[in-house]
């Protein structure tokens, strides 16, 4: 079995959240400037100039994007052939999500005793690890640190199936509008349909790693991606909520089989700071 | 569209000519506390004890920065979404605090209270937090600082780039933008 040392993830994971938080991926970029180039709204240009500008003043390394730099969620994805050594896996994460946040001056943004005390961790842990079992000798490693105001704009329904494609399309156009100006728009927006609860939400989270604007590979989801993306970017609220076209850069539709009683769906809201990071070890 | 240039603390007269929609620059003294340094301050006013600063006329920045870089007086320092104070901002408001920068939404008590006693809600523009660091030029913790990035902190900024969204009389520039380029269907 291929070996990978608990070390080397440990320092790929510092390093992906530090990098995450600094450079705009350039899908990203791309996307802004395509949105930049359309927008009728004086404002919206103003805004989406210093979105771009904030992005140059971050890549230089000094400043993060955003003060909020998230709670560190990570995809693993562990080939079956591989063996960890050295020490525990998940254990090498926390390490290296403590390592980066610490070495890039990222805020700590995590508190134990959520309902009550409230005691910041002070090193940004514990991270959500979401791990995934493939074939291979390779480990996958995404770091996608999520900020809280988008993320509180997080909604889950379990619709009845008669509701169907129009009843999940006019739920996700209310999401948005009723999320206004809160999750720093332009957004994308994550759309999970089917699976259950917990998997609905984790299929919307996951949408949101693809690359801003690429459709889904099935023409049908593709559809519906861009029929909801047109909706969304009708409701006028604009870049940051001050009026315009550009609500959102993309709408992503991960879908899952489900229950013949059932229909979940969930929105999961990225702010424009769309920030993820991966590495193949 | 022009941009009016403020000064702090914030006067009745200054209050006056803001309108909702306005592009401001904002230069002085701003105070900064979100979440867990508000519930802070109003536990202190209804205890009957003084706040960590005077309030009179002042703008509080709703705002968490990340750690400073040797050599800087601030890290990446942009706005928190705003709601999450509403509970709280009436209260300070009513004690003479004239200003709030966040982004998003206010409620109707917030907007009201804003209206009575005569203050504005400025927006910052989210995740343009490493430009607006380099308005701020000085920083320092006042109070509870065991709360990490959440300490109540005062701010020497220049030209600090913010919108006018809620203003005295009853406007809000989230609804006018909306409503100016809403389509239907």
């Amino acid at each position: 079995m291929r070996e990978v040392q608990v070390e080397t993830i440990t320092n790929e994971v510092a390093r992906l959240c530090i990098e995450a938080c600094y450079y705009l991926g350039d899908d990203v970029l791309a996307a802004l400037k395509k949105a930049r180039a359309s927008e009728p709204s004086p404002v919206g240009q103003a805004v989406l100039d210093q979105i771009l500008r904030n992005a140059e003043i971050a890549s230089q390394g000094e400043l993060p994007l955003c003060q909020d730099t998230g709670l560190t969620v990570v995809f693993l994805e562990l080939g079956q052939e591989v063996h960890i050594v050295g020490g525990n896996l998940y254990d090498a994460i926390q390490e290296g999500v403590r390592k980066g946040y610490k070495e890039g001056y990222l805020r700590k943004s995590v508190v134990d005793k959520p309902f009550s005390a409230r005691i910041n961790t002070k090193d940004n842990t514990p991270a959500v690890i979401h791990t995934e079992i493939v074939p291979g000798d390779r480990v996958k490693i995404t770091v996608a640190p999520k900020g809280g105001g988008s993320e509180n704009m997080s909604y889950l329904k379990m619709f009845s199936p008669a509701a169907g494609r129009q009843g999940i399309i006019d739920w996700v156009v209310e999401c948005v509008d009723k999320s206004g100006a809160n999750p720093c728009p332009p957004i994308i927006v994550g759309v999970g349909i089917g699976g259950t609860i917990d998997q609905t939400t984790l299929i919307a989270k996951k949408a949101l790693l693809r690359p801003v604007g690429q459709p889904h590979p099935d023409p049908e989801v593709a559809e519906l991606e861009a029929e909801i993306l047109e909706r969304v970017n009708k409701l006028g609220i604009g870049p940051q909520g001050l009026g315009g076209r550009t609500t959102a850069l993309a709408v992503h539709v991960e879908t899952f089989p489900c229950h013949i009683a059932s229909m979940p769906a969930a929105v999961n809201i990225q702010c424009h700071s769309a920030r993820h990071k991966e590495v193949v070890i | 569209m022009g941009t009016i240039k403020i000064t702090t603390p914030l006067t009745d007269e200054t209050i006056e000519q803001l309108h909702a929609g306005d592009n401001v620059l904002i230069t002085g003294t701003i105070y900064v506390g979100r979440d867990a340094a508000h519930k802070r301050m109003v536990a202190a006013l209804d205890a009957g004890q003084e706040l960590p600063f005077d309030p009179r006329g002042q703008i509080i920045y709703y705002m968490g920065p990340s750690p400073a870089r040797p050599g800087r007086p601030i890290g990446a320092a942009g706005p928190t979404t705003s709601y999450r104070m509403d509970p709280y901002a009436p209260r300070l408001l009513e004690v003479g605090l004239k200003g709030m920068i966040g982004k998003g939404n206010r409620s109707m008590p917030v907007r009201e209270a804003m209206q009575k006693y005569k203050a504005v809600y400025f927006a910052a523009i989210g995740g343009a937090a490493a430009l607006i660091a380099n308005s701020i030029k000085e920083a320092e913790v006042i109070a509870y600082p065991e709360l990490g990035a959440e300490a109540l902190r005062r701010l020497r900024v220049e030209d600090f780039p913010a919108v006018v969204v809620n203003d005295i009389y009853g406007n809000d520039a989230y609804e006018m933008g909306k409503a100016q380029y809403r389509e239907e269907g």
